[in-house]
């Protein structure tokens, strides 16, 4: 295929693409591009090169830079491409543009001139191809040259070009959404295109339109639900149809969106209830898109204000993932239960095994993603356990970012729910020693804060105990060879803070201590600048109680190095700490009063305590000071430091000129104001840093985005809490054990039904009874008592549940038979695909290019049997997706049609359909034809690598 | 934004299509796929179709000796991507016939056009197998 007209191809493309397929190592591979880097470095340049020629080249320096290499050498030949009349030769010269240069390239202004005149042309696949080149090259400053262009495509008869310039001004709106600001209405009007694709595209701006204020869009909530409605209804074309399923895709876009709109919005959520509950009802759920429309209603529901029976239908679907037997749907079930708990938390309940399960599983992304439902489950029953399994699983990764995240969220619940100050400074203990290096400095703040403030209550005893326990920790801790950097900063802060402050420790035993830090961490300058604070501070402890001080001998070797240190923060330290230790008692007691970390600072800004010393200073004759402000103007008559002062700011002016170039112009204004005449009083703008304040209000948009992320954010914590701290003080002890009870019983229950679903391998009652232990202690204290016979009844509807639907085994076996020929019909309705297709292609309104495409479909009808050779690859297809996963062994094609119908046990009726179809198809054969193929362009095809004809949907 | 970038890779972990939608160096992608097919490929069948990896999601889909990765943001739907993989494997289908491995490295543009006709902007646009394939179908005959 594709060998004659404008796809032509050359012996030596066909060669190079060839030997790249063929290519064993990486190394071989690079040899290859490396060499053919040389060929194109010498051809590309050589003058009158035919067009086909140089698309084909064009199309090798694509290959060079997807397999990493520089074919920066050929860039200027692709731009120069753009320009070509042909349209074929245009459009893969705009995509290799687009594949090579960013939106800043310097060769992006040869290119804008091309896409104005291409903007404009009658051909409309032309006007495609700039406009996919708008979406990627045009950048801010060149976005007006544009912009006007592609408002009258807006209205273009042509359905493809509406969509895609719908698709370029969502394009300018995320790069500048100021430049667009006035035309955002359009989006509204493309909503109700004719043409289902324009609309489906439209979409896609309104949701980040919709997510960043939702207020203004309230007003379409009814439109959206319609449109919706319609398209669960099958209104639209079949073309959009996938697996039976009506245009799944938009379903999905406007499912987020309804979720935005309804997000605590009574009114809105209210109209979209009927809609939601229809497709909850209608989606099929033995197909993977099925379940991906189903799994997007469910955010909607748990984003929306709650209806109960809606809920239920979640409910519902969500035990389905959760009791599948694949991963991916387990996964979704998982993500979709940590949504809904926000709204009904007993629902969690009803899942726990197959929660510990997801926990206890070798695949680390479900691992990942049940840890993330864990964490919006916690509450302060519960919080040991699971922070005690984040920390455990947290040692057992590598992958930093992921660890960064565990450990954050591990400090973020400890402090939110200890239920004891002794677990909280064990629990810290234990992500600094293994993840300090990794955690926010704040975090380390917070915990010192925490230490030295106690944890609220009025209870100084509590406090005491508290420190004195973490003194005893980290004494321990020290013991340990390589601590992060982080955590022995806290350790010094403490150990200086309060380390001496129970008399359990002598300050020789601290100080001892704190001196062994600073020597086996000596790269370290913050931990040694520590330790040495920490070392005055016991000192000064001891001086102030009238004890005698003895410096040990290490600590007076440590202190003589530091005072000869390169680092002048270091020496200042060490100067410090000689000076107290001479000084008096009561000195020393005003100098570092003890346990006066909490203790206000109050700042004088004014220094006004110095006033008069000031005076003093004027009436002797002294100049008085001049604000840093007004200095700049005084540079010919200043002295040399104010000089000094000036070229300093002024450096830092233009240093972040360059860096803005806009604001400079404008920046460079007052400046000159300030140089002509000194006496204009103009305060504010004056001051560099100040005039930069005022000329950055040309992103106030961005601010507003800010603002509103903190708001979300501010939104998650408060369900955190308010949600599960009324929980948690309710549940006093007795309701704990009733709730035990009920949980214990419906657990059994459950175990017994899901050892027959879950495991026909393992053989774990003994693993359950632990699983049940670990479930009581994450699930169990989690209803309070009067909601208890609720949620028991609602236990016992979904065991019952769980009884109808899983505990006769052959019923399963029955309902996947029923299941598999349900979907055969299908099949044959997609066989039928092809011609309807081409019915609609007639039907198009390209009506001009009828006969081509008639062409298309005698040429296709001619090219082998399609009809026939297609049938067994859409069944494999459709094994493949009911089972969930992908064939197994690619290098067997009958095993690989095979294996996930044997994992999902269809029954008996669907294997030898399989088997046959798979014996009777033409897929070795096709292959064989297309090695043919090769073989007549003239390439040599070796056995080398036969994956390379291995159909995909085989 | 949705889609960050759209990979096609082989069993070997050698690229056979990279489309990104936001941009990245050409070492800053090859650090990139090295990373990530270093990390589904060495998954198994079992196992989930989805990895995360740093702040975003990979999703992907073997069929036969090709493996296709596409990187979404976290709050996109994994399900519905991994059907939309789909939708492209069987819109090439039915464009190139048996499409194999060697079919897009042939036609490499072809595919990218089809691709650009699917996502615009990190966004999926286009799902009607008919639209998609029209203007490319177009493209070969007129030229």
């Amino acid at each position: 295929m594709g060998s004659q007209g404008g796809f032509y191809q050359s012996k030596e493309f066909l060669d190079l693409v060839k030997s790249i397929g063929e290519a064993r190592s990486k190394a071989e591979e690079d040899r290859i591009v490396l060499n053919e880097i040389e060929t194109l470095k010498r051809r590309i340049s050589e003058p009158d090169i035919p067009k086909r020629k140089m698309k084909e080249y064009i199309i090798r320096l694509v290959y060079i830079e997807m397999l990493g290499h520089d074919a920066s050498f050929g860039y200027i030949h692709a731009v120069k491409m753009t320009h070509d009349d042909s349209l074929l030769v245009k459009r893969t010269g705009y995509l290799a543009v687009t594949l090579f240069l960013n939106e800043d390239h310097d060769l992006i202004i040869l290119i804008v001139n091309t896409i104005q005149k291409d903007l404009k042309s009658d051909n409309y696949l032309v006007v495609c191809a700039a406009l996919n080149a708008v979406c990627k090259l045009i950048n801010e400053e060149t976005i007006p040259a544009v912009l006007p262009q592609v408002m009258e495509l807006l209205a273009h008869p042509k359905e493809a070009v509406r969509k895609k310039a719908i698709m370029a001004l969502h394009r300018f709106y995320q790069k500048s959404p100021s430049s667009v600001s006035h035309l955002v209405s359009n989006f509204r009007k493309r909503l109700c295109d004719n043409d289902p694709g324009v609309m489906g595209a439209t979409l896609c701006p309104l949701f980040e339109l919709i997510a960043r204020d939702v207020n203004s869009y309230k007003d379409l909530v009814i439109s959206f639900v319609s449109i919706l409605k319609q398209v669960a209804e099958r209104r639209l074309s079949k073309a959009y149809d996938y697996h039976q399923m009506p245009a799944p895709f938009i379903q999905i876009k406007l499912l987020k969106i309804l979720a935005l709109l309804g997000s605590g919005d009574k009114q809105a959520s209210e109209n979209m209830y009927t809609v939601v509950g229809d497709i909850f009802r209608k989606c099929d759920s033995s197909s993977n898109i099925g379940n991906a429309v189903l799994y997007e209603c469910i955010c909607c529901v748990s984003s929306i204000y709650p209806n109960p029976k809606l809920l239920e239908s979640a409910a519902d679907v969500i035990s389905r993932f959760l009791k599948s037997d694949s991963h991916n749907l387990k996964y979704m079930g998982i993500d979709a239960l940590g949504r809904l708990i926000k709204i009904s938390p007993e629902i969690a309940e009803q899942h726990q095994l197959a929660v510990i399960d997801c926990l206890e599983d070798p695949d680390d992304t479900l691992k990942r993603k049940t840890f993330e439902l864990l964490y919006k489950m916690t509450k302060s029953t519960n919080v040991e356990v699971i922070v005690d399994r984040m920390i455990d699983y947290m040692i057992s990764i590598n992958d930093n970012h992921y660890k960064t995240e565990i450990a954050s969220r591990c400090v973020e619940l400890a402090e939110q729910f200890a239920p004891s100050n002794q677990w909280f400074i064990q629990t810290m203990n234990r992500v600094f020693e293994h993840a300090g290096d990794l955690v926010n400095i704040k975090v380390a703040h917070n915990l010192m804060r925490l230490i030295a403030e106690g944890f609220g209550e009025d209870d100084d005893n509590a406090d005491t105990k508290l420190r004195s326990s973490a003194v005893e920790s980290y004494l321990r801790i020290l013991g340990e060879p390589k601590l992060p950097s982080v955590f022995l900063q806290v350790i010094c802060w403490v150990l200086g803070e309060y380390g001496t402050a129970d008399g359990m420790f002598s300050a020789s035993d601290i100080t001892g201590k704190l001196c062994d830090v600073a020597e086996a961490y000596s790269n370290d300058e913050t931990v040694k600048a520590y330790a040495t604070t920490a070392l005055m501070k016991i000192y000064a402890f001891e001086i102030a109680a009238r004890r005698k001080v003895d410096m040990l001998p290490e600590c007076q070797s440590l202190m003589e190095e530091l005072l000869a240190s390169h680092s002048t923060d270091l020496q200042q330290r060490a100067y410090e700490l000689q000076a107290v230790i001479g000084l008096d008692a009561h000195a020393v007691a005003c100098i570092m009063p003890s346990d006066a970390s909490c203790e206000d600072i109050e700042v004088d800004r004014d220094l006004s305590f110095l006033n008069d010393y000031i005076q003093e200073a004027i009436e002797k004759g002294a100049q008085p000071y001049i604000p840093e402000s007004e200095r700049s103007g005084m540079l010919n008559i200043s002295n040399f430091r104010n000089q000094d002062h000036h070229e300093a700011s002024s450096h830092g002016l233009r240093f972040e000129a360059y860096e803005l170039p806009k604001p400079a112009v404008q920046s460079r204004i007052p400046q000159t104001l300030i140089a002509s005449t000194e006496i204009v009083p103009v305060p504010e703008p004056m001051y560099p840093r100040e005039s930069y304040q005022t000329t950055m209000p040309s992103i106030p948009s961005d601010a507003g985005s800010a603002e509103l992320k903190l708001r979300l954010e501010g939104v998650q914590k408060k369900w955190g809490r308010s949600t599960y701290t009324p929980a948690t003080s309710t549940s006093n002890s007795t309701s704990q054990k009733t709730v035990n009870g009920t949980s214990q019983g419906d657990g059994a229950s459950t175990v017994s039904s899901m050892r027959e679903t879950y495991d026909s391998r393992k053989p774990q009652v003994e693993v359950s009874h632990e699983k049940q232990k670990l479930a009581a202690s994450l699930f169990g204290g989690s209803s309070k008592t009067e909601k208890s016979p609720a949620t028991g009844h609602k236990a016992a509807k979904a065991s019952s549940h769980v009884v109808k639907s899983h505990v006769p085994k052959s019923s399963l076996e029955v309902a996947s038979e029923k299941a598999t020929p349900a979907q055969q019909p299908p099949d044959l309705l997609d066989l039928g695909e092809p011609t309807a297709t081409s019915t609609a292609l007639q039907l198009d309104p390209f009506k001009q290019l009828e006969g081509l495409l008639d062409a298309t479909e005698v040429a296709s009808a001619v090219n082998g049997a399609p009809a026939a050779s297609r049938s067994p690859d859409i069944m494999a297809l459709y094994a493949d997706t009911a089972a969930g996963i992908h064939n197994k062994n690619d290098a067997d094609l009958l095993s690989g049609l095979s294996n996930p119908s044997v994992t999902n046990m269809p029954g008996t009726t669907a294997m030898p359909q399989v088997t046959q179809s798979s014996s009777k198809g033409p897929n070795p054969k096709d292959s064989l034809e297309k090695d043919a193929l090769v073989r007549q362009m003239g390439v040599n095809p070796s056995s080398q690598n036969p994956n390379l004809f291995k159909d995909l949907l085989g | 934004m949705g889609i960050r970038f759209i990979l096609m890779v082989n069993k070997q972990g050698q690229t056979r299509l990279a489309q990104y939608y936001e941009w990245l160096t050409l070492e800053e992608r090859r650090a990139l796929e090295g990373e990530i097919v270093r990390k589904c490929l060495a998954r198994n069948e079992q196992q989930c179709s989805f990895v995360e990896h740093r702040n975003y999601k990979i999703v992907y889909r073997r069929y036969a000796s090709l493996f296709f990765l596409v990187g979404v943001d976290n709050d996109e739907n994994e399900l519905a991507i991994l059907e939309f993989i789909h939708l492209l494997v069987e819109t090439m289908d039915r464009h190139f016939g048996n499409v194999c491995e060697l079919d897009i490295m042939f036609h490499l543009e072809k595919a990218h056009f089809m691709l650009e006709e699917m996502v615009m902007n990190g966004c999926i646009v286009e799902t009607s197998k008919a639209n998609i394939l029209t203007p490319v179908q177009l493209l070969e005959k007129t030229s």
